[in-house]
């Protein structure tokens, strides 16, 4: 019997939802192979979130201190790989997310563990655990290992595994820890968070979005679809690169990065699929994707799907509302 | 300030059918074509434009074969100075053994600054850097899209979900991971590359850099490749454009979409 660590990633007093992911997902693999589910928390004096992790983990370690209000990898580091030395949990989950991005590589090389990074999904096989991945833009699912040792750590996509609604409440006890105090010198000192997506335009209350990708191909080519969403009574939206190239600002930009989007209807104009753009429209209704190659991931979730080039849909969408 | 660029070469996937080779650990690649990885194309663009700001120099490296050295002379192309490859010979490759043998060849090197893209669009592991980072001691930030320096130190955005930024204050030297959008990559010219072919591109083999065989021993294994299936998915509509902008407004005006 082993253990499964899973990181709470939590930000601003609330816990993220990789966390609870991670928790559903580490709770039926400690059910199938009798491991015990350890939820460790990093976080500021009397964080009122610890309850909600108690409830789905047999154990929670608490480090209060409010040096650890923020996310740090240098001090989650430390810590991290203070208590790995001490337990030696079989698997460490850590969201992949930009700060899981950034601590579970250092924490591996620093544990000697094996790291995995942004799976979705976690098997063990004779006693091993194995991932699989997606790779080359979702087009390719990979079945990965490990070389042996007596831990491993595994960064989980977010939105790869989906809590159900009720939960059977497990009622972990929590064990309180300070820091140890022979920290090193924090080399990287957190100032300020700033919101980087408001703007003129809201996408989120839009009851259809019309969204173009890198697809798009051109600056010039935006415009056309801006009226074309307009003249569809809809507002536009894109995916990352559009924005990346200052084709559009930041608050048109849907996905982890951007915004979370609940339209009736979204058309995906020459947008592949990755998973940061598909996490912002979990909520839409239907989701139309027109893509020119039929093996684009966005047809995986999409719930229609076009294989053509995108300009002569719009056009021939054009078209029709002149008629209409 | 001397700025340190990892960066990689890897195929364009876009519009392809790709196939899983005999192996059955591997996608088909021979048809395929190749291009610099385009978070690295960020991360060279940012290491130019703090050359241009603050003087020093920018060398780039890359683990791969002869055929790698085209993002290599592109990187010199667009303002570094120097480039170096190593070459992996037979050597089945992962993040960590990548992070093991860049660590190795820089930590020979001068500098207040190393770069890498956030993560590689073909294995998408968005490890090696981080690695590298905690290989050679040094403090790090993973998704960066701003930064200014300032003395010793340097001024950071760190990109998070949901329209988030964090700013924090981090010591040189340091290792950052760097989105895209940080910039805007300078175009790149037939002719420019062709110039940068005079600059310096060393070759070092990897068996000459005194790694122990312990230390080239991937800590992944590939168990198999395989595409996702066919079952799931869109309803695909199919005719000419203009029966398709039909479907399409029939499906909008279903939804409750008033066009
Ligand atoms: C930390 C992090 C955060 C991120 N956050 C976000 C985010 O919030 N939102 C986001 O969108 N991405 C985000 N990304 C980037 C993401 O990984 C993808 O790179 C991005 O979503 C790809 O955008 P795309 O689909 O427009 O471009 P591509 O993947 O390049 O796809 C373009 C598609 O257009 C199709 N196409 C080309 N020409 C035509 C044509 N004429 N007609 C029809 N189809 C055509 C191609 O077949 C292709 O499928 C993030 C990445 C990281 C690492």
């Amino acid at each position: 019997m082993g253990e499964i660590l899973v990181v709470v990633e939590h930000r601003q007093g609330e816990v993220r939802d990789i966390t609870f992911e991670m928790l559903f997902k580490a709770g039926e693999l400690c059910k199938e192979f009798s491991h015990t589910l350890t939820a460790v928390v990093l976080g500021g004096k009397e964080e009122q979130f610890i309850d909600e992790v108690a409830k789905r983990s047999d154990n929670v370690i608490y480090y209060e201190d409010d040096r650890l209000k923020n996310f740090s990898a240098d001090l989650y580091k430390e810590v991290l790989n203070g208590l790995i030395e001490e337990t030696r949990p079989f698997i460490t989950l850590i969201g992949h997310s930009s700060w899981g991005m950034d601590l579970a590589p250092s924490l591996s090389i620093k544990t000697g563990y094996p790291l995995a990074t942004d799976c979705v999904d976690i098997l063990i096989e004779d006693g091993h655990p194995k991932v699989i991945r997606q790779i080359y833009s979702g087009k390719v699912f990979s079945k990965m290992s490990f070389k042996e040792s007596d831990g491993y750590i595994v960064t989980v996509r977010p939105g790869s595994f989906q809590p159900p609604e009720t939960i059977e409440e497990k009622n972990g006890g929590v064990i309180k820890k300070d820091l140890p105090g022979d920290l090193p010198e924090m080399r990287k000192k957190f100032i300020e968070f700033i919101d980087s997506g408001a703007g003129d335009v809201d996408i989120t209350q839009a009851d259809l979005l019309v969204s173009v990708g890198r697809g798009i191909g051109e600056a010039e080519n935006v415009q056309a679809m801006k009226e074309l969403a307009e003249r569809m009574g809809g507002v536009l939206a894109c995916s990352r690169p559009v924005v990346d190239k200052n084709w559009l600002p930041k608050y048109y930009q849907v996905g982890t990065s951007g915004k979370s989007v609940k339209p009736k209807v979204y058309l995906a104009f020459g947008i592949s699929g990755a998973f940061q753009h598909l996490a912002g429209i979990t909520g839409a209704g239907t989701v139309i994707a027109i893509n020119k190659d039929k093996k684009a991931p966005i047809f995986r979730v999409a719930d229609y799907g076009v294989v053509d080039d995108l300009f002569k849909v719009a056009d021939a969408l054009k078209e029709q509302l002149k008629e209409g | 300030m001397d700025i340190i660029i990892c960066v990689k070469r890897i195929p364009m996937t876009q519009e392809v059918d790709l196939e899983i080779d005999d192996s059955g650990k591997d996608i088909k690649k021979d048809a395929l074509a190749y291009v610099v990885n385009d978070w690295d194309n960020y991360a060279i663009e940012e290491s130019v434009i703090l050359k241009e700001k603050l003087g020093g120099t920018v060398t780039v490296i890359t683990v791969g074969d002869e055929d790698d050295e085209d993002v290599l002379r592109r990187a010199l192309a667009m303002g570094a100075d120097k480039a170096i490859r190593i070459e992996p010979g037979e050597l089945e490759l992962d993040g960590f053994l990548i992070s093991n043998i860049l660590a190795q060849v820089i930590k020979g090197l001068e500098y207040d600054l190393v770069l890498t893209g956030v993560q590689a669009d073909d294995d998408n592991f968005g490890m090696v850097g981080i690695m590298l980072a905690e290989k050679l001691g040094l403090a790090h930030s993973a998704v960066v899209t701003g930064f200014e320096a300032e003395g010793s130190e340097a001024t950071i955005n760190v990109e998070l979900e949901g329209g988030l930024d964090e700013v924090s204050k981090i010591k040189l030297p340091a290792l950052l991971s760097i989105q895209t959008g940080i910039n805007e990559p300078r175009y790149v010219s037939i002719m420019g590359i062709r110039k940068a072919g005079k600059k310096e591109l060393n070759v070092v083999k990897v068996e000459d850099i005194g790694l122990s065989d312990e230390e080239l021993v991937r800590q992944t294994i590939i168990e198999e490749y395989f595409l996702p299936p066919e079952t799931e998915g869109a309803e695909m509509i199919e005719g000419d454009p203009s029966n398709v902008a039909e479907a399409i407004l029939r499906i909008l005006k279903e939804k409750g979409v008033s066009v």
